[in-house]
């Protein structure tokens, strides 16, 4: 009823009549990486209004309140503010490598983004190996903070640089066992084959106390792979300046800025998929009426307040945590989530062996 | 502890921290503690232990209850009060009385510490809310606390 499908087979078959077919599928990219821009944009503009609003109200401020009504267009304004500002370098900073930090960063989300599914039919590139694509392009950008830091010629930039790498190499390793935990009981790496798996039952139920240490584990991992608070070691304001970009200005800064928010979401929107059906709606099993009505609202809404939720979870975690020391860091890693990542690894393998899940 | 029992600890107390801060958000509304000044200007109330200034109230009369004993010129411990003082008859006892000519005080210098407020035996001063103190000129932050043609409230002794 919601499937977007026909209106995107639509949309190719009109470029297709319109213009010889090559010409029609180069146009198609174009277009599918306009949409992604502007998507880009707008969900850094909104989650960092949403976020600064949220963490407002944690500590009983109002938040911004003055550009626009209720201050919804202060991001914009930020956002003009930054495009305006002049970009300052340092000395003897690596010119290139300087320069092409940001975009390294902002390449590794727009790529891991292009494979989640919104609604069905709205997905960009339907890979057959989606969630370890995923997991792989999201350490593209591990690569632009550690260029970063290094080509700032700044000690606090190449301390929070190297710090990041320690953290991100370690939490890949969380979350990747994470993820493989559900790939388990999916039997497929497919994202959209993994929604379908989640038609009856979402994972989290699927899978009893498993899927529940999995998605911890995941909450856990993800947030150290955004670099937020607590684990906003490689950033650390009150100890590295502002860490691995302290040297970067006006819109390079922004590109920073941004890909934390598109990286927090595409944790939330991985985390949706693999554990609580993607945009699958809410079913029980025997309550067909409840069902029904749950199927009646639209897939996009119920990936959207699945994120939602989400996000609001890891900004709870950011507006409530102290940072981790570095060595309280890797503690955490390797002393307590590789190991219980791995038991638990094993007793979802049992559990899908027997048959046990449901 | 055990490896487990420390595993279920540290999920405990994040727990509770995170009920802390939730409680917090879901009361946000009643609860926030900006204030919006200066558009509350108007009602605008300071919380009780604030301090803005040092000021000697005085009755209808234009009478305060200041001796001119210095006891708040010595226990200021950054010099932010001077006193200037005289002596004269008075007319009931006959007897030579200290009495101030100006009770002369810097805002500029004041820590707002309330020692001097603690020292005056006779509770001549106290401290004012208002904390609306930029003027153009530091010279216009020494006051003189005692309104001209004051005196001495009756039945107050050193
Ligand atoms: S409040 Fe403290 S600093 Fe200010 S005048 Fe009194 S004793 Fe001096
Ligand atoms: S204000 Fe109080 S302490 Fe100071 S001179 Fe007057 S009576 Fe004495």
């Amino acid at each position: 009823m919601y499937d977007f499908t026909p209106m995107v087979e639509g949309i190719n078959r009109w470029l297709h009549s319109m213009m010889p077919d090559a010409a029609a599928t180069f146009a198609g990219w174009v277009l599918v990486a306009l949409v992604y821009l502007a998507l880009f944009a707008v969900m850094g503009l909104v989650l960092v209004l949403v976020e600064r609003k949220v963490a407002a109200f944690f500590q009983l401020r109002l938040g911004p309140n003055r550009v626009g009504p209720w201050g919804l267009l202060q991001t914009a304004a930020d956002a003009i503010k930054l495009l305006l500002k002049e970009p300052v370098g340092t000395k003897r900073a690596d010119m290139f490598l300087y320069n092409l930090a940001p975009f390294l960063l902002i390449i590794g989300a727009m790529m891991a983004l292009s494979v989640i599914p919104f609604a069905p039919g709205l997905q960009a590139f339907d890979i057959n190996i989606g969630v370890f694509f995923i997991a792989a392009v999201s350490s593209v950008g591990v690569l632009g903070v550690l260029i970063a830091g290094w080509a700032s010629n700044n000690k606090y930039s190449l301390l929070g640089a190297m710090r990041s790498g320690a953290q991100i190499i370690s939490y890949e390793l969380s979350m990747s066992l994470a993820i493989l935990t559900m790939v388990l009981l999916a039997g497929s790496l497919q994202v959209s084959q993994i929604i379908e798996q989640q038609r009856d039952y979402w994972f989290i139920f699927k899978g009893h106390v498993p899927a529940w240490i999995a998605f911890m584990i995941f909450v856990i991992a993800g947030t150290a792979e955004t670099n937020r608070t607590p684990f906003d070691l490689p950033e650390a304001e009150s100890e590295l300046g502002a860490g691995f970009h302290t040297e970067y200005s006006g819109m390079k800064f922004a590109f920073f800025f941004l890909s934390e928010f598109v990286n927090m979401f595409i944790i939330s929107a991985v985390a949706v998929i693999l554990f609580f059906g993607g945009w699958m709606p809410l079913h029980l099993d025997g309550w067909t009426g409840f069902n029904q009505v749950m199927d009646f609202i639209p897939p996009i809404f119920w990936f959207l307040i699945k994120m939602s939720v989400m996000l609001f979870l890891l900004m709870w975690f950011r507006w409530t945590f102290p940072r981790l020391r570095i060595d309280q860091l890797l503690k955490l890693e390797w002393k307590y989530l590789l190991p219980m990542n791995l038991v638990n690894l094993l007793l979802m393998a049992f559990i899908v062996l027997m048959g046990w899940h449901l | 502890m055990s490896y487990v029992g420390e595993i279920v600890h540290g999920i405990r107390t994040l727990l509770t921290g995170m009920a802390v801060t939730g409680k917090y958000f879901f009361r946000a509304r009643k609860e926030i503690i900006t204030q919006q000044y200066p558009d509350n200007r108007d009602q605008l109330r300071m919380f009780e232990r604030f301090r803005g200034e040092v000021v000697m109230p005085h009755n209808e009369n234009n009478e305060h209850r200041c001796t001119g004993c210095q006891a708040c010129e010595i226990a200021c411990p950054n010099g932010s009060i001077e006193i200037i003082w005289d002596r004269k008859v008075d007319e009931k006892t006959g007897k030579k009385k200290k009495y101030i000519v100006k009770h002369i005080y810097h805002l500029s210098m004041c820590t707002m510490c309330n020692l001097c407020i603690i020292a005056c035996p006779t509770d001549a001063i106290k401290m004012a809310q208002n904390f609306e103190n930029s003027v153009y000129d530091r010279s216009y932050l020494t006051k003189v606390l005692n309104k001209p043609g004051s005196k001495l409230m009756d039945g107050i002794d050193e």
